[in-house]
């Protein structure tokens, strides 16, 4: 028997300000099937998801090309509440809960049941007391539907994190007439026995007649539960796999894909030096959403080393950590002394520099010029850039003339676009802004420079240019480069080596020219078992 | 036209450039109404040079990132407890304004120090604090002036002989010491020259140290405390020296304000003196988070000129009630509210 489409996209695409990340994507979801979504940050995931919600930012930003369907019936989604008239449901990953309110309360938020009393009768339907015996009933069987035995009237606050979770799709089978239940990357918080006990009840949903659109990057999952599985890249479809024919090898091939040709100039030589500068041993880092727990690595002298792995795996924290600005644990050893931690005085002074991922929160004086911002970090801390008042030592004053000179050389030799060295850099675009925090790094004169995220949010033409001076630096002046980077293309083409972090951990450490399926294996940290059951 | 105006906007912002037309239109009024012109602007001069010591003690506290000091009273209370003393201790003449302001700096560097304390625990909320913490100490001293032990018989109650009286005044102790300092006649007007140049002395201090290495992190503080803190600039060490600076001017600038003025007001009279203040530099151009030597001046002058040809002005054109008053309320608090409101926004 054919079973009954109940989600059917046609051709979609969407574009940002010009650019596109979504180029015709096709799915279709049948009733009881469980579909997957995967692919990597930015593939176009949550674009797509947001589209079949009817999420403001979609037609805030000018809208979508192509046709959604809904049993059959060609539909327009204007705002979530649309969404879930129809019968779209979505569990998110961050939760919507209140923390304050019982497990009943929160399953029913905004849909209570509701009946007459006295002063309702009077004065209209808004002052109708609850029924909560039935909102209790109602609540129960939606727990028991998912397997789940939990009093539902207990606060949320307190509960397990697992079971906020089921709360939160218990609130969605709830409503009615719930045909398609979207799951954004439900199992990212969630511990490995959470995750099963909610795959368990993903596939007893599934057996109800629910359609399920289901969104991560953990590809066993994809593979315990999925009935078919989509694959993202780009914005583009690359890949429409069925349980059958699926294997971890498979999807994590089409997931990276070959991105970014190489750089022209690129791996002239391996870096024939093996005289280790830096090495780092049990890091672990309190950054929020980017935690590293207990990473151990190696950086060689004169060697560009890529730090990749998907957003909130950890690889963020790495360089914030080294650099002082999270609190991190560990040892940090540079040309065999110890690093302080925590003190990001001391790390500038012991020759490390950071270009922070936070441009415009943490990398730059938005209200300050160019050339004050390309010193400020060297003046403070290497007292550069100053000469005595009237002769008095005490008074350490700014070297006006040598700031001038030195800003005006950077803006040279970095082609910083600007109308001077006194020009704000609020003013300035990306590229242009990146320029002057990777200024400032150099102003420093660091033995190792840590580079993180240096080509978000800003253009393809200036991306090349800062990976293009990433290289020149390295080659030409033999400057220790860490570069961290969600575009594993870009880490490819300019690393000579890049180490993949999952969770909190150092995956593996690849050379630029593995294979695509090693790269997807390691970001979905299905490497280590892997090679394991090879060996 | 329109891109003119807009280029004018975006240079000034709208506070200065609809205050300077006002403030033409008011100078017409005025000579229409044949009021006497070069008698304003004196008043204007002397006015401007009474409070700009107090507009320039803003600037530290901006430029450290503590935003608008509405605790500038603390700094305020440092002054008249110095000017108090000097007179307790029977000076007259420019050595007993100077013992003033020399007494005056190491309290209000105390007092900014620990008020600064308090500050630094509460990032983000500073300017809502400061206000508070403002109204507080002036009446927390309203009780302290009754109680402190002063003897001299110019300054306490006449009647009862124990407590500060609300006004003391300065005639025959330091009444105009700078005003009157090489004091000029141009076109008929007495120009306060000493009081101006006492100004340009300390407004020379304050770029002087905006140039040197602790006056760059300062500013950097201001503008990103996390860009600071990631460059290792101790964020917190830093504002506490804005807060230490803008107290020591306030406590200077209340001292100058009172030479001109004539007289000490204690009790409630420091209540509402940073108000005056934070709208005189608002009116220059500066912000919550920017604020510059050229904007205190400009804002003093527009600010207090405002001040001093609206009141003949318009209370001629409506005698009834003071309308000037009202006036100076809504452009006071109205350019306050408006630099509130651009706390964070616009970007």
């Amino acid at each position: 028997m054919e079973k009954k489409i109940v989600l059917k996209l046609n051709n979609i695409e969407k574009e940002y300000f010009g650019n596109k990340v979504l180029k015709g994507v096709n799915l279709t979801v049948k009733a009881g099937e469980i579909h997957a979504l995967v692919g990597e940050n930015g593939a176009g995931k949550s674009t797509l998801m947001n589209i079949i919600f009817g999420m403001p930012v979609i037609h805030s930003t000018g809208g979508f090309n192509g046709e959604i369907e809904i049993d059959g019936n060609q539909i327009e989604v204007k705002s979530p509440k649309d969404a879930m008239d129809l019968g779209i449901g979505m569990v998110h990953q961050e939760f919507m809960l209140l923390p304050g309110f019982t497990i009943t309360e929160n399953i029913k938020l905004n849909r209570e049941i509701t009946k007459h009393n006295a002063l309702s009768k009077i004065l209209g339907p808004s002052l109708k007391s609850l029924d909560i015996e039935a909102m209790r009933k109602d609540s129960k069987k939606a727990l028991d539907q998912l397997g789940m035995t939990v009093d539902d009237w207990l606060p949320i606050a307190g509960l397990p994190v697992g079971y906020m979770q089921f709360v939160e799709i218990a609130r969605e089978i709830d409503k009615k007439n719930m045909k398609l239940l979207v799951f954004d990357e439900p199992t990212a918080v969630l511990t490995e026995s959470e995750a099963d006990k909610l795959l368990e009840a993903m596939k007893k949903l599934a057996g109800q007649g629910i359609g399920i659109l289901f969104i991560t990057h953990r590809l066993d999952e994809v593979l315990a539960v999925a009935d078919n599985i989509t694959v993202l890249r780009d914005g583009e479809q690359v890949g429409a796999l069925t349980h059958e024919d699926a294997t971890v090898e498979k999807i994590a091939q089409l997931m990276v894909g070959r991105k970014v040709e190489r750089i022209e100039h690129e791996i002239m030589q391996q870096n024939e030096s093996d005289e280790i500068i830096m090495s780092v041993k049990n890091l672990r880092v309190d950054m929020p959403g980017e935690m590293v727990r207990d990473i151990s690595f190696e950086i060689k002298k004169g060697e560009i080393l890529g730090i990749g792995g998907l957003a909130g795996q950890g690889k963020i924290g790495i360089a914030n950590g080294i650099m002082g600005l999270y609190r991190a644990t560990g040892d940090v050893l540079m040309n065999g002394k110890k690093i302080e931690l925590n003190n990001p005085k001391r790390a500038i002074e012991d020759k490390l520099a950071f270009v922070s991922e936070d441009r415009r929160g943490v990398g730059l004086l938005l209200d300050t010029s160019i050339e004050m911002n390309v010193v400020m970090t060297s003046m403070q801390i290497q007292d550069k850039y100053l000469k005595p008042l009237l002769g008095l030592k005490f008074f350490s004053m700014q070297d006006v003339k040598g700031i001038r000179e030195w800003g005006n050389k950077m803006i040279k030799d970095l082609d910083i676009r600007c109308t001077g060295p006194a020009q704000y850099t609020r003013r300035l675009s990306g590229g242009n802004q990146q320029k002057v925090c990777i200024a400032r790094a150099l102003t420093l004169e660091p033995e190792i420079l840590f580079v993180s995220e240096p080509t978000r949010g800003i253009d393809i033409g200036a991306k090349k240019l800062v990976l293009d001076l990433l290289v020149k630096l390295n080659r030409e002046m033999g400057m220790t480069i860490v570069m961290t980077s969600s575009e594993l293309g870009e880490l490819r083409s300019i690393c000579d080596r890049i180490a993949i972090v999952y969770e909190g951990k150092i995956e593996g450490i690849l050379s630029p020219k593995a294979s695509d399926v090693d790269f997807g294996l390691m970001m979905a940290g299905e490497y280590s078992s892997r090679s394991k059951e090879v060996v | 036209m329109k891109s003119m105006w807009n280029k004018i906007i975006n240079k000034y912002g709208y506070p200065k450039v609809y205050i300077v037309i006002f403030l033409v239109i008011l100078i017409i009024t005025a000579i229409i109404q044949r009021q006497d012109i070069p008698g304003l602007f004196r008043d204007s001069i002397v006015r401007i040079g009474m409070n700009s010591v107090l507009v320039l003690a803003m600037v530290p506290s901006i430029a450290s990132g503590t935003g608008l000091n509405f605790a500038l009273s603390i700094g305020i209370i440092c002054g008249l407890l110095a000017g108090c003393i000097s007179i307790e201790l029977n000076m007259t003449g420019f050595s007993a304004f100077m013992t003033a302001v020399v007494v005056s700096i190491p309290m209000s560097a105390v007092s900014g120090y620990l008020y600064s304390k308090l500050i630094n625990k509460v990032k983000g909320d500073e300017m809502t604090i400061s206000t508070y913490m403002g109204w507080a100490i002036v009446s927390l001293m309203s009780i302290a002036w009754l109680l402190l032990p002063f003897k001299s018989p110019e300054m306490i109650w006449a009647i009862g002989g124990k407590g500060l009286r609300q006004t003391i005044s300065l005639a025959g102790r330091y009444d105009k010491v700078l005003d009157n300092f090489m004091n000029i006649k141009f076109m008929d007007m007495n120009i306060p020259i000493g009081t101006l140049l006492f100004f340009g002395a300390l407004c020379f201090l304050i770029w002087l140290f905006m140039k040197s290495k602790t006056g760059a992190a300062m500013l950097a503080s201001g503008d990103n405390p996390k860009f600071a803190e990631a460059s290792g600039i101790n964020v917190d060490k830093h504002r506490t020296i804005g807060m230490v600076i803008s107290t020591i001017l306030g406590g200077i600038g209340i001292i100058v304000y009172a030479q001109s003025y004539g007289f000490f007001q204690l009790y409630q009279g420091p209540l509402m003196m940073p108000f005056v203040a934070i709208s005189a530099i608002l009116l220059g151009g500066a912000s919550a988070k920017k604020a510059s030597i050229s904007n205190v001046i400009s804002g003093v002058i527009l600010f207090q000129m405002l001040l001093t040809i609206s009141l003949p002005t318009i209370n001629k054109l409506m005698p009834e009630g003071n309308l000037s008053e009202v006036i100076r309320i809504i452009v006071q608090n109205g350019v306050i509210l408006y630099a509130l409101t651009k706390v964070g926004g616009s970007d």
